[in-house]
């Protein structure tokens, strides 16, 4: 794992002492609301309907013990004993007192933590894949190259006023489980004649206008990303529409001047920026990579899994992945409990999946985009160990990818800009989907809920994705189909007319029954959706 | 309280600026004033007759000033580099770092929370145009040489 060197600890503890001067100054009321609110958007802080809300930045989603120790702990401190688990690699505090914020950063960096740029128009939080390492399949660790980008983007000096916020995630193998192509700016990591670069992808988004992200380049070198990016954000910083906030994504301007225009412009950019001596040297990217080395794997390990306890048979099939290293497994900790809320840990949890980590996982562990924890290193003998602490602390849920794995936005519970509430509905689909078997019978099926058209619950990318909409000032919510986050990219279509929260579950309990129906072998919800298309899904549901 | 800030050698450019349509449609004039639309690249072959380009911030969280100030140091602009508009003490150290080196701000600045803003980072990520070295630089001295 990266660790700070003094230099990156001065400038997140310099963040700190400016944060806590401008707390100050709108505590005394030198500071007016409206001109504290971009300051402390910077920093992570909203002001929500009940209380602050503060997110910190997991950066490309690994953690070490300790640092997932200090967020329980603050959890119990200063929140009301719960952390949040968010779609992109952050946690956030629901319940903050603005007088604690200061002190939280202040614990956070003694932890080489912060909330630097998790809200505001500038460059968030990189996220990457939370098999990053250990999978089997990458090309490289892409970590390396997310916290030379983290690095470069912090207090970036020409992009903190973008027209919109720019989200960055970068994977390295085939398979895509960080949804590279619905970010502003996507990075694949390749190999050409032996030499690593990236891919590049721009205009993605969600919210509401989705789409998908083309591809812009086929390959940049690792010792050119830096100023290519520039040139990237450059003409997004330039030419990005600042007319009306909801036309302001990169998104947006790739469309309306299409892409061969874009990249032409960035293509000049580039060619005029390599020349300025911006780009790291290799040795640096160099430094970073030899943190992310392969941890001290033991050798000659069993590769057996005692299976004769069938409720831990059951949670090894669904919640446990292949790992690169012989006699090791990859652990997915479910945080999605069938009457819980999507992403919500207790700080007693927090604290027990930071004590596994250092314990059975070479102190390491990572969060998902799916709101999901992940324990990367875990020796194949100590599975069923971890399993039964995960299952006295309700963290034992086998679910992963499945019907009840749902991703939900905090929603009108906690959101001063929902139209409905995500969570009760998760909890209600979960119910109703509760049974194992039916479950499992159901397989991979990615539900997501959005609570508005701002969609942070990735309802565009949902198998099946639901939008609460406010229809005279009533709750409904609208059903899609056919979206998908991974490799094969989609974004899902609207069924028809909208549902209450009761008849959305019986829709989709519908479109599951036409599914099984309807499959061929092999196929999964989402596969049967796009042989068939919408028509038969419709009839089911309206006819 | 401090109405102009200037950290150059020596008196500021006096002169009017002009608007860039004016300035580029005009031979005598030498200081000339970018606004947030406007491309500051349309200025480069003016370059050596300019000794003020005002860049102006009508917002201060519309950020296109900061691409227009570095792109004219980029292409090796000496002249003085004014931000004028919306400008408050949170956003100098950054226009600094972008080739401001004078501001007119609506509002006057308080020069003890200008000097913090400006103090308060040691280091930088990033290689922009203020000369100082990056973090990355200074953590491989042996390849940054020459
Ligand atoms: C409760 C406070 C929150 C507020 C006020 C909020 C606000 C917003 C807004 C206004 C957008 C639309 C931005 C745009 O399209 O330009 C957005 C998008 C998004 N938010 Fe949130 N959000 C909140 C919580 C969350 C949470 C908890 C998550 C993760 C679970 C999240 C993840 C996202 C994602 C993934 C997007 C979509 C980004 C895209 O369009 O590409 N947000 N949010
Ligand atoms: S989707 Fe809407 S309701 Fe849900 S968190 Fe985002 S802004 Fe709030």
């Amino acid at each position: 794992m990266y660790r700070y060197d003094s230099y990156d600890q001065s400038i997140v503890d310099a963040r700190v002492d400016e944060f806590r001067d401008q707390v100050q100054r709108r505590l005394t009321g030198a500071l007016t609301e409206d001109q504290f609110k971009p300051l402390r958007l910077m920093n992570g802080l909203y002001l929500q309907l009940h209380a602050y809300m503060l997110r910190v930045a997991i950066p490309y989603g690994t953690l070490s013990g300790k640092q997932m120790r200090k967020l329980g702990e603050i959890a119990a401190k200063y929140d009301k004993g719960y952390g949040h688990f968010t779609t992109r690699q952050n946690l956030q505090y629901n319940w903050i007192k603005l007088a604690d914020a200061p002190d939280i950063l202040a614990e956070l960096a003694t932890v080489e933590m912060h909330a630097i740029q998790t809200s505001g128009n500038c460059i968030r939080n990189i996220s990457s894949d939370q098999y990053a390492g250990v999978s089997a399949d990458e090309v490289a660790d892409p970590r390396p190259w997310a916290e030379l980008l983290r690095q470069w983007s912090s207090f970036h000096p020409e992009f903190t006023y973008l027209p919109r916020k720019f989200k960055i995630a970068v994977i390295a193998s085939d398979d895509d489980r960080a949804a590279m192509r619905l970010h502003d700016i996507g990075l694949k990591l390749v190999s050409k004649d032996g030499v690593i670069g990236a891919e590049v992808y721009a205009g993605g988004g969600m919210g509401r206008t989705p789409m998908v992200a083309p591809q812009i380049r086929d390959f940049v070198p690792e010792e050119e990303i830096v100023s290519y990016l520039e040139a990237c954000l450059r003409v997004y910083n330039r030419y990005g529409r600042r007319d009306n906030k909801y036309k302001a994504r990169i998104k947006i301007l790739v469309h309306e001047i299409g892409v061969e225009d874009y990249k032409r412009q960035v293509e000049e950019e580039f060619a005029h920026m390599k020349q300025l001596g911006l780009n790291p040297p290799v040795e640096e990217l160099d430094r970073i990579r030899a943190f992310f080395a392969n941890p001290a794997y033991e050798t000659g390990l069993s590769e057996a899994i005692d299976r004769a306890d069938p409720a831990f048979a059951l949670w090894v099939d669904r919640q446990v992945a292949a790992h690169k290293q012989p006699g090791y497994a990859i652990v997915n900790i479910s945080l999605k409990p069938l009457t819980g809320i999507p992403g919500d840990a207790s700080a007693e949890q927090i604290e027990l999946v930071a004590s596994l980590a250092e314990q059975y996982s070479l102190d390491e562990l990572r969060v998902t985009h799916a709101q999901n924890l992940v324990l990367p290193h875990v020796k194949k003998a100590d599975l069923y160990a971890i399993w039964q602490k995960l299952e006295n602390a309700g963290l034992a849920e086998a679910n992963l990818d499945l019907i009840t794995d749902i991703i939900a936005c905090p929603g009108l519970d906690y959101c001063a800009l929902a139209n409905a509430r995500s969570i009760p509905l998760a909890q209600k689909i979960a119910q109703r989907f509760a049974d194992a078997e039916r479950q499992a019978e159901l397989g991979e099926l990615k539900l997501k809920i959005s609570g508005c058209i701002n969609a942070c619950g990735h309802h565009h990318a949902g198998h099946i994705g639901i939008l609460g909409v406010d229809r005279k000032g009533v709750e409904n919510f609208q059903l899609s189909l056919g979206g998908s986050g991974a490799e094969d990219t989609s974004l899902g279509q609207i069924t028809g007319p909208g549902f209450s929260e009761d008849g959305v579950v019986d829709a989709i309990e519908k479109v599951t029954d036409l599914y099984l129906a309807q499959r061929e072998s092999g196929e999964r919800f989402l596969d049967t959706y796009r042989r068939l298309g919408m028509k038969p899904f419709k009839e089911a549901i309206y006819g | 309280m401090v109405e102009f800030l200037s950290f150059r050698d020596g008196e500021s450019a006096q002169e009017p600026a002009v608007t860039v349509e004016s300035f580029t449609g005009q031979t005598n004039a030498t200081a000339v004033r970018v606004e947030p639309g406007e491309d500051a690249r349309e200025l480069l072959p003016y370059l050596d007759r300019l000794s003020l380009v005002e860049v102006n911030f009508p917002a201060y969280g519309d950020g296109r000033g900061y691409s227009a100030a570095r792109i004219l140091r980029e292409s090796g602009y000496q002249g003085e580099l004014r931000a004028v508009g919306d400008v408050l003490v949170d956003q100098i150290n950054a226009m600094r770092r972008c080739g401001f080196d004078s501001f007119h701000p609506n509002k006057a600045l308080d020069d003890a929370a200008v000097d913090r803003a400006l103090n308060r980072y040691a280091d930088v990520y990033q290689k922009a145009i203020d000369g100082r070295q990056p973090v990355w630089a200074k953590r491989h001295p042996e390849k940054i040489d020459g």
